[in-house]
């Protein structure tokens, strides 16, 4: 045949794997994703595969090497307050300079925007979320609370039918990721199998240790302008000791809150001496005063804006 | 006198070429969206000239990012009315505006008959002209 010398001349070309990955900037991705995500390992290294994978298989169709597009779609389980919101807005722009989705914008939808409330509101609903969603990320929060076993009238089952179809017929158009808490999440899979096995990606987002909170602290004050006096790091190394052990304890966000209420202090502290002179350093240093007057500490229980 | 062999309808953006494939609607339709205007899908079959209110086919997209959400209806009309007119629009909002700034057609009907000349005589010797599609002789649904 004429064709297989053509055949042999690109089986034996040679193409450059690592010319690839540097053209398609990815590295910058994941090295940003690696500085301004503490920890979350596993995320990480999941994320890692993915990109791994979508490069390996632009590089397959060079060769018409045709394969099916993976499906991406995603769960992410864990805590409250353990980064699956902010690891979802990165994954459309990941996804996007991937090649993967077209455009990367992230829509974040919650039950009511999925489920109607009368017949036959449901499926427009649902409809318009997902043409939204269509080109990048339909980011579902709390997913659990579409299916609601105990009212067999719930609408939410018809929501989760027409997902199923999009996810499968319009792999190309868009990637689903759902959130939730673990329990409330496997339950949920429990009774909707057809969507756990749609679903190739199940992520768990770990909790964070001591030493990682306190990164994340200085780097959230760091984005602020603020820092830490070296007592008042070592004031609020001891609070997270604490605080972790309380209730409602909810990783990054709770340190987030934290934060903000040790920034009042700090103001009102600067606002009670304004009459002498003022650096920029004073402005932006918060010290151990700060943190140490959270009721974490006296009372040990929580200020009153809990969780 | 044939000016328009095969009674092709000619109206918005395109009607003298051939049909849009798909890929050419989505290129047009993304045309539309980073221009931020609403796109939406009509439908009819009474393609009078001045009959400028189609139906609608669901609402309006606001919002949309990517066509393959508007392709996604289109299809679903072309399965409900596949004998029918179907158009594009695509809305601009902006103030001073307001109005449609494009509008194609994205099916037509098999056989289209076109369009006849009616003449009515009127006072003295004057005529009066009207347009008037051989298809609308029918009962609506029935028309191609």
């Amino acid at each position: 045949m004429s064709e297989s010398p053509d055949l042999n001349e690109i089986a034996s070309e040679v193409v450059d794997l690592e010319a690839e990955f540097r053209g398609s900037n990815i590295q910058e991705v994941l090295d940003k994703l690696d500085r301004e995500l503490i920890g979350l390992v596993p995320v990480k290294t999941r994320i890692r595969e993915v990109a791994a994978l979508l490069l390996v298989d632009r590089l397959r169709k060079q060769f018409e090497l045709t394969s099916e597009t993976p499906t991406l779609h995603m769960c992410f389980t864990g805590n409250p307050g353990t980064g699956k919101t902010t690891v979802a807005m990165r994954m459309g722009e990941i996804l996007k300079r991937l090649g993967y989705v077209r455009e990367g914008h992230l829509v974040t939808v919650t039950r009511d925007d999925l489920v109607g409330q009368y017949i036959g509101h449901t499926a427009p609903k649902t409809k318009e979320v997902i043409k939204k969603a269509m080109g990048g990320v339909l980011f579902i929060d709390e997913a659990y609370y579409l299916y609601k076993p105990e009212n067999e009238r719930d609408y939410g089952a018809e929501s989760i039918e027409i997902l199923l179809q999009v996810m499968e017929n319009n792999r190309d158009d868009l990637v689903v990721i759902l959130a939730g808490y673990k329990d409330k999440m496997d339950k949920f899979f429990q009774s909707n199998p057809g969507m756990r096995s749609r679903i190739a990606h199940h992520i768990d987002f770990p909790d964070y240790r001591p030493d990682e909170l306190l990164a994340i602290a200085k780097l959230m004050l760091a984005d602020q302008n603020y820092h830490f006096s070296p007592s008042a790091e070592e004031a609020f190394v001891r609070y997270l000791k604490l605080r972790m052990t309380m209730e409602h304890f909810s990783n990054a966000r709770s340190v987030r809150n934290a934060l903000d209420r040790a920034r009042l202090r700090q103001a009102n502290r600067l606002f009670g001496r304004r009459s002498g002179p003022m650096t920029r350093d004073d402005l932006m240093t918060l010290e151990a005063e700060d943190v140490l007057a959270s009721r974490v500490f006296s009372e040990g229980q929580l200020d009153q804006e809990t969780v | 006198m044939m000016t328009n062999p095969g009674n092709r309808l000619t109206q918005g953006q395109f009607s003298f070429l051939p049909d849009l494939t798909d890929e050419q609607i989505t290129k047009q339709i993304k045309y539309a969206l980073n221009h931020g205007w609403a796109v939406s899908v009509e439908y009819t079959d009474d393609p009078h000239p001045r009959n400028t209110y189609w139906e609608m086919f669901g609402n309006p997209m606001f919002d949309l990012k990517d066509p393959a959400g508007i392709l996604m209806e289109i299809n679903n009309c072309r399965k409900t009315f596949p004998n029918h007119y179907i158009r594009v629009t695509a809305f601009n909002s902006a103030r001073g505006t307001e109005s449609p700034a494009m509008s194609y057609l994205v099916n037509r009907p098999k056989q289209e008959p076109g369009f006849g000349l009616v003449r009515q005589e009127a006072e003295g010797r004057s005529i009066r002209y009207t347009v008037h599609a051989y298809a609308t002789d029918k009962a609506e649904m029935e028309r191609y």
